[in-house]
């Protein structure tokens, strides 16, 4: 039997006619209507926000390490507290939560814990706090409002209203070693009495400005003392921010490396410190040059007391310094002057927060006057502007 | 000429999207014909131009079908042949319906009778300036300015310089970068053209150096023409006239003032190709090149597109969209303008239609300015768009007016770098709206 | 106790100097002003408005005094108020018509057909430079309340994305008129109280794709109506305000508009109310 071999007939299929592809017409009912420029600038609030505070990180682990725990737990509750009095403002005042989501609560709360001393009591943090936000910030309309710099209207408030707390400043955990050597730099000279004997923990010290500001009036020919805060050695352990003062103000290094990553980022106008420091330099130079008992030299200003965080993260602040160049020299040039009038002639030891402070104040005026000559003016003879 | 650097001027952004290698190595391709064009009647500034045809008529390619209606005006032409099937209103490019002449093509696509060709380089300048205007050339970068009229400064002016813009700094355009390209002869002999019209032997054209081939075309072939080409640095806004002059020049244009009054006259590439045709070959201006592009086109290209054509066609001639897009603008990004509709048509001067995705766009609000300072850097025209702004708000228009707030270019470069996302060149166009309704008073 | 005395006799004579030098100089620099002005001052409502084209009601006071103006000039002074005026000065009371305001656009968001998501500053004149502004009608309301702020009376209300006038607290001084970028508000008497609300010149098919109640200019009420009544304008009707019969409630009952853009002052408000309890 023969096997009936089915042959497959191949039945002709036709090859799948591959629809064409379809093209996809815009119905042009979803269109959003705006002015021109349609494209932005990959920059917004939230992300300069976060990019100081990644230049201030130098700063703020320098203070943690320098002053321990206590440190961390300052700045833990100033930024928690700031955080809370913007949530609490902007739910009273009825405003969206845009300013705590754009991290404007969290720097000013990092800024104010930069200026306070590392021994302050945790509700002296939330009074910070809330003086900074609220009465820094807020009764002037909120973000970008605000005439002067919020962190440092809360410290100079704190400073008047609460002296002894802000002034009780922490020797840092490597002041322990040989206590006479740094006894005579560091202790307040009631202090130095009772130094033998005495944990060093309990003992509040001094900081190089206030020894300056303390001896001058007590001694006539102060240049002795002078040397003691102000030679090589002192300069070296300034320059790393083993010395007291604020947990932010001490470290020269990490300052300034938090400057210069600002600048790189272009976050900061460069003028504002560098004529800042500058004329605080010159000024006391030839103060110190002249008459060498009534100031210290140059460098012992530069490196000690609150210039270097004043002049690269506080004098800084977009809000509340100028908006042109040539205004951002004035501004500096203008808080070095009023610092070392402070310090040298003034009452208080340090100048800084109120130098900065009054030339806020100042920063519409400077804005005004010193703006650039528009475009075509150097041609005409009359100051008319373009007519419509 | 400078190649290295390039000149430039003061102030002015860098945007980081470029979006020119979406389209930038197109060629330019010919349309093809539609059935229908809907030519939009006003198409220059000044006076409008006087119709001449009615419905019904028939019309060949290039016919004249509205003449110039004064001195600062220019005349229409046909973009194809066949018969006007209406007048009517369309949506126009600024968003209020326009007066159009709907044209249905025969699909002969025939040429009427062209002007006879000139010998330029013997003709009388007044000659050229009267063929320029006969062809109904305009500045086809945007602005939609007479040729002719800008080619006869008045008595007291004297214009020793020419230079066309081929700086082409919008992001996402090509047009220009393929025409000096494709066409570098049309566009040096317009150039020369334009230079024998204005009596100048000093003729520029200035290019930015991130199109350094169209630099080396034109370069090979530049000094049989005379003109002169100049490299400039990648910035926007380097096309704006009086920046372009500052770059090349050094002349600063005073405020209020014209380029003529710096002894300049400035004229884009496509309006010097324009020139070169209607002068050497008679022809009118009918249609210009157009970059169709964006991310949302499947095939971003550069189309030689006539007048008259609605922008959903030029966007079926790029293959369509692969989604939804979310704005539609015609111009660049920088300073072009949003439409609502997607029948608009071409004009003269529309040198790009670009589609931006949904996600693209980004949202204006009205929040504080945080006074970084960045639009002070930015204003190419030094001035504070910060402090004007908050004037403006706060309905302050004579303190506006007072800090020069006319002198503004309405460029963009401000809201491109604010931080805040403020809407200020809004601000600004409405400042400049009331304070010309106060003074009109 | 002699110290005391001496204070207060000291006090005393320097009170009585001062006063003496400041009588003096009341009497010496004594400026003469018409004393009528003050009187018609405090006759005026002292609204200061603007709106009888003066820069306060004292300088408006100053023009009546002067014979520039009559004492009906002012658009918010009552009838009493007027009439006070023209008897304390002894004119004539004159004859402006009253006028009140009306936007003439019927299209809030729900007639509108096309909408385009705008994106900017919330404010009339600044949209409509955006390519003619977000709605559909490139003539109508934008309803973003640049006339409302403008109004010293708040007589404006935005009710859905449309500017209304409340005709009760509209006195007529035209501060709005000049804040619509589209014109859309005219001063119209006060009598009038049929409005046709659309001023858009288009097309009546191209209006209706974008707008459902926009006037197509059937002329249906200028037949129902009386010679004069309407005036018919290119694709648009209006009222005539100049009529010698000027249009009242009454033609509702000769037609109906088939687009509902023929209203009376009551009913348009009826409806925009009846908006305002629809949306959220």
């Amino acid at each position: 039997m023969s096997e009936e071999v089915k042959q497959e007939v191949p039945v002709a299929v036709e090859a799948e006619a591959k629809p064409k592809a379809e093209m996809l017409l815009p119905k042009g009912d979803e269109l959003v209507l705006s002015s021109s420029p349609h494209i932005h600038a990959d920059e917004d609030v939230q992300k300069i926000m976060v990019k100081v505070i990644i230049a201030l990180m130098p700063a703020l682990f320098a203070g943690m390490l320098l002053f321990g725990n206590a440190a961390i737990m300052v700045i833990l509750y100033c930024v928690a507290f700031s955080v809370a009095a913007e949530m609490i403002w902007c739910k009273i005042a009825g405003k969206p939560l845009d300013t705590v989501k754009d991290f404007s609560a969290v720097l000013t709360g990092l800024l104010l814990a930069m200026n306070l001393s590392a021994g302050v009591p945790w509700w002296l943090c939330l009074i910070g706090a809330f003086l900074a936000i609220w009465l820094g910030k807020q009764v002037f309309g909120g973000l970008g409002h605000n005439p002067f710099n919020p962190a440092l209207v809360a410290r100079v408030a704190l400073l008047i209203a609460l002296p002894k707390y802000m002034t009780s400043w922490v020797p840092t955990k490597f002041m322990n070693g040989n206590v006479g050597s740094y006894a005579q730099r560091f202790f307040t000279p009631e202090a130095w009495n009772n130094v033998l004997g005495e944990q060093l923990d309990g003992i509040t010290c001094a900081t190089p400005l206030g020894v300056v500001s303390t001896t001058e009036k007590v001694l006539q020919n102060a240049q002795g003392v002078f040397a003691n805060v102000a030679n090589p050695e002192a300069y070296q352990q300034y320059f790393l921010g083993n010395m007291g003062g604020c947990l932010g103000e001490t470290s020269a290094v990490a300052l300034l490396l938090g400057g210069i990553i600002l600048i790189l980022f272009k976050l900061i106008k460069w003028q504002v410190p560098v004529f800042y420091v500058a004329t605080v330099a010159i000024f006391t130079a030839i103060i110190n040059y002249f008459f060498p008992g009534v100031t210290p030299p140059a460098l012992f200003h530069i490196l000690t007391g609150g210039l270097l965080l004043g002049a690269i993260f506080m004098a800084t602040d977009m809000v509340t310094s100028p908006m042109t160049k040539k205004g951002a020299v004035i501004f500096g040039m203008g808080c070095g002057v009023i610092t070392c009038v402070i310090r040298i002639w003034g009452n208080y030891p340090e100048g800084v927060s109120f130098a900065i402070l009054f030339m806020n104040a100042l920063v519409p005026l400077i804005d005004r006057f010193a703006s650039k000559k528009p475009f075509g003016y150097n041609v005409r003879d009359d100051k008319e502007g373009a007519k419509a | 000429m400078s190649k290295s650097k390039g000149l430039t001027f003061k102030g002015g952004i860098h945007p980081s999207k470029d979006g020119k290698a979406l389209s930038s190595s197109a060629a330019i391709q010919d349309a093809p014909l539609l059935k229908e064009y809907q030519l939009i009647i006003q198409q220059n500034i000044g006076a409008p131009p006087k119709l001449l045809v009615a419905k019904g008529d028939e019309v060949k390619k290039g016919q004249l079908i509205a003449e110039a209606g004064g001195f600062v005006s220019v005349p229409l032409h046909s973009p194809t042949s066949g018969k006007i099937s209406k007048i009517d209103s369309i949506p126009g490019p600024m968003g209020i319906p326009v007066q159009a002449v709907v044209i249905a093509a025969d699909g002969e696509d025939q040429w009427g009778e062209l002007m006879e060709s000139m010998d330029w380089k013997a003709a009388e300048p007044q000659a050229i300036k009267d063929r320029v205007r006969d062809a109904g050339v305009v500045g086809m970068g945007g602005a939609a300015f007479p040729t002719h009229v800008k080619l006869s400064p008045p008595p007291g002016k004297e214009i020793d310089c020419l230079i066309l813009n081929g700086a082409e700094c919008e992001p996402y355009l090509t047009a220009d970068h393929r025409l000096m390209m494709e066409y570098p002869e049309k566009v040096l002999e317009g150039a020369a053209i334009l230079g024998k019209a204005l009596g100048v032997t000093d003729v520029y054209i200035g290019v930015e150096v991130n199109k350094m081939d169209a630099i080396d075309t034109l370069l090979a072939k530049a000094d049989d023409y005379g003109v002169k080409i100049v490299g400039l640095q990648v910035k926007y806004p380097q096309g704006a006239e009086k920046h372009l002059i500052s770059a090349i020049t050094k002349r600063e244009v005073p405020t209020g003032g014209l380029p003529m009054d710096v002894g300049c006259v400035v004229q884009n590439v496509g309006s010097a190709a324009a020139v070169a045709d209607a002068v050497v070959e008679g022809k009118p201006l009918i249609d210009r090149i157009t970059t169709v592009t964006g991310e949302p086109v499947k095939n971003p290209s550069n189309w030689r597109l006539k007048l008259g054509t609605p922008v959903i066609e030029a966007i079926k001639f790029a293959g369509g969209v692969v989604c939804e897009p979310g704005k539609v603008i015609l111009g660049g990004p920088m300073m072009g303008f949003a439409q609502k509709s997607l029948l608009v048509t071409v004009t003269k001067n529309t040198s790009g239609i670009l589609l931006m995705k949904k996600d693209e766009i980004t949202q204006y609000q009205s929040v504080a300015c945080i006074r970084c300072g960045r639009c002070v850097d930015a204003c190419p025209m030094n001035l504070q768009p910060g402090s004007l702004s908050a004037a403006i708000e706060s309905e302050k228009f004579d303190l506006a007016a007072k800090n020069n707030i006319m002198d503004c270019v309405e460029c963009g470069s401000c809201a491109y770098v604010c931080p805040s996302n403020r809407p200020l060149v809004q601000h600004f166009r409405r400042a400049k709206a009331e304070i010309r309704k106060i003074t009109k008073k | 106790m002699e110290v005391f005395i001496a204070a207060v006799i000291a006090m005393a004579v320097i009170g009585i100097l001062l006063g003496a030098v400041i009588g003096i100089a009341a009497k010496l620099f004594k400026v003469e002003v018409d004393p009528r002005i003050d009187l018609v001052t405090e006759l005026l409502p002292g609204a200061n408005c603007g709106g009888c084209g003066k820069a306060g009601c004292a300088d408006f006071a100053r023009s009546v005094i002067s014979g520039e103006n009559p004492p009906s000039k002012c658009p918010v002074a009552s009838q009493e108020q007027v009439s006070a005026i023209a008897k304390a000065l002894g004119i004539e009371v004159g004859d402006a018509v009253k006028k009140v305001a009306v936007v003439f656009c019927g299209g809030d968001h729900n007639q509108e057909k096309v909408q385009v998501l705008y994106n900017g500053v919330n404010d009339c004149v600044s949209a409509s430079l955006i390519a003619g502004g977000p709605k559909g009608c490139s003539y109508g309301c934008l309803g973003m309340g640049s006339c409302a702020r403008a109004c010293p009376f708040n007589a404006i209300e935005i009710v859905n994305g449309l500017a209304v006038v409340h005709p009760d607290l509209c006195v007529g001084c035209g501060a709005c008129v000049d804040t619509c970028p589209r014109d859309l508000i005219k001063l119209v008497p006060q009598d009038a109280k049929v409005h046709i609300y659309c001023s858009s010149p288009e097309k009546g098919a191209a209006k209706m794709k974008v707008c459902s109640v926009p006037c197509i200019a059937c002329r249906k009420c200028v037949k129902a109506g009386e010679e004069g009544q309407f005036t018919v304008d290119g694709f648009s009707v209006s009222v005539n305000y100049d009529a010698e019969k000027l249009v009242d409630t009454s033609i509702f009952e000769n037609v109906k508009c088939p687009t509902g853009c023929l209203l009376s002052e009551a009913e348009h408000l009826k409806i925009e109310k009846a908006q305002t309890s629809e949306v959220a």
